[in-house]
């Protein structure tokens, strides 16, 4: 039942995001819309009440964490991916790589915590998520730029990756 | 005035960083190097020119109330979200297929997910 | 010759380029790689087309082929790693 209502409740507020500006009931959306979007939220909530929101169906339904994930995306997330993009910029004109691919310790518990740094890793500086541990939820990262000396470690912990703020962390408090 | 330099320049960040994707995908070795360059240069660019876009038809809607405008920018808003996460997700799932496919990265001085695989 | 369409044809030229790699590219993975920078570029120069002609339906599709041609390269990546 918590599912089926996180699910339609996304599912309601994107469809009225998508068709704002069609009327003027509470300035933005026409009857007509506002009835269609409450037919798609209980069809779509009913039809994948079981994929959206697994496991920890609260976590979903909180809308402090629904904040906190856009204040890290705007924040401290993009300014990571402004760094690792001057990054590869110089590395493209360059020329100068040493790729290795290394295991990095997420300690993320949940499936949502660990695709969110994976993403994260993926966008951020020199790193490119290659494979997962399914038992331990450690990474496989590829890195373009593995630093002298981190290739005889046997792995690696998440927080080594980003060199401004401390995203795992940050991301920890989102997702578990 | 200042609105037209801000979309000016978030057009010509966009386009640089696009440019040096592509540059990337022509020039790096092997295909997890490549990746580096599409996933993260083209994200980039695309957000920025997407951004100019914003820009503009925000600031065109404050000026006229077309709602017209209101609809483009919330548009390419979930546009550029949808981007994002399914560049990511994506070039991780190449990623995957490549080593899956026996694929090793060229001039690696380690590679710790083979040890994983054949212990 | 507004700054809009200037940003559209250099996107396309840019296309153009990436072609190349999906063409030469020693590795089918090399040229899923390329396709995946050809999608991007569309949906990023359909954003910017849908401000240069003011319609709306521009940035829908955009939407609709960003999410569309993600599916496309799932399926090929899974296909590549032998897991289809």
């Amino acid at each position: 039942m918590l599912s089926f209502i996180a699910t339609a409740l996304f599912s309601g507020a994107l469809y009225l995001l998508l068709t704002a500006g069609s009327g003027s009931i509470l300035r933005f959306w026409s009857s007509q819309e506002l009835f269609v979007a409450a037919l798609v939220a209980l069809a779509v909530g009913f039809a994948s009440r079981n994929y959206f929101s697994r496991n920890r169906q609260r976590a979903v339904l909180n809308p402090l964490r629904w904040l906190r994930g856009i204040a890290y995306v705007l924040g401290p997330f993009f300014l990571e991916m402004a760094k690792a993009n001057i990054d590869v910029a110089c590395r493209v004109i360059t020329g100068r790589i040493r790729p290795g691919i290394v295991r990095v310790k997420s300690g993320m518990k949940t499936d949502m915590g660990t695709l969110l740094l994976a993403n994260s890793i993926t966008l951020t500086p020199g790193t490119l998520t290659v494979g997962i541990d399914e038992e331990s939820n450690d990474l496989f990262v590829h890195m373009i730029n593995v630093p002298e000396g981190l290739e005889a470690r046997e792995s690696i912990e998440a927080r080594e990756l980003f060199g401004l703020f401390d995203c795992p962390a940050r991301v920890r408090r989102i997702a578990e | 005035m200042i609105l037209n330099i801000l979309i000016w320049t978030a057009l010509a960040i966009g386009l640089f960083f696009n440019t040096l994707g592509i540059v990337g995908i022509l020039r790096f070795p092997d295909v997890y190097t490549r990746l580096h360059a599409d996933t993260k240069a083209t994200t980039f660019g695309s957000i920025f020119t997407s951004l100019a876009v914003i820009l503009y038809a925000a600031a065109t809607y404050f000026q006229t109330l077309d709602g017209q405008y209101a609809t483009l920018a919330l548009h390419a808003a979930v546009a550029v979200v949808v981007l994002a996460i399914t560049n990511a997700t994506a070039a991780h799932a190449i990623a995957r297929a490549a080593h899956r496919r026996g694929h090793k990265p060229v001039q690696a001085v380690v590679d710790r997910l083979e040890e994983h695989n054949q212990p | 010759m507004n700054c809009w369409m200037f940003t559209a044809s250099a996107m396309a030229a840019l296309m153009l380029l990436a072609m190349v790699r999906m063409v030469k590219g020693p590795t089918s993975a090399d040229r899923l790689v390329a396709l995946d920078a050809v999608n991007t570029l569309v949906v990023a120069s359909m954003i910017v087309l849908g401000a240069a002609f003011k319609q709306v339906v521009f940035v829908d599709v955009a939407i609709v082929y960003a999410l569309l041609s993600y599916v496309g390269a799932l399926f090929i990546a899974k296909y590549l790693g032998g897991e289809l």
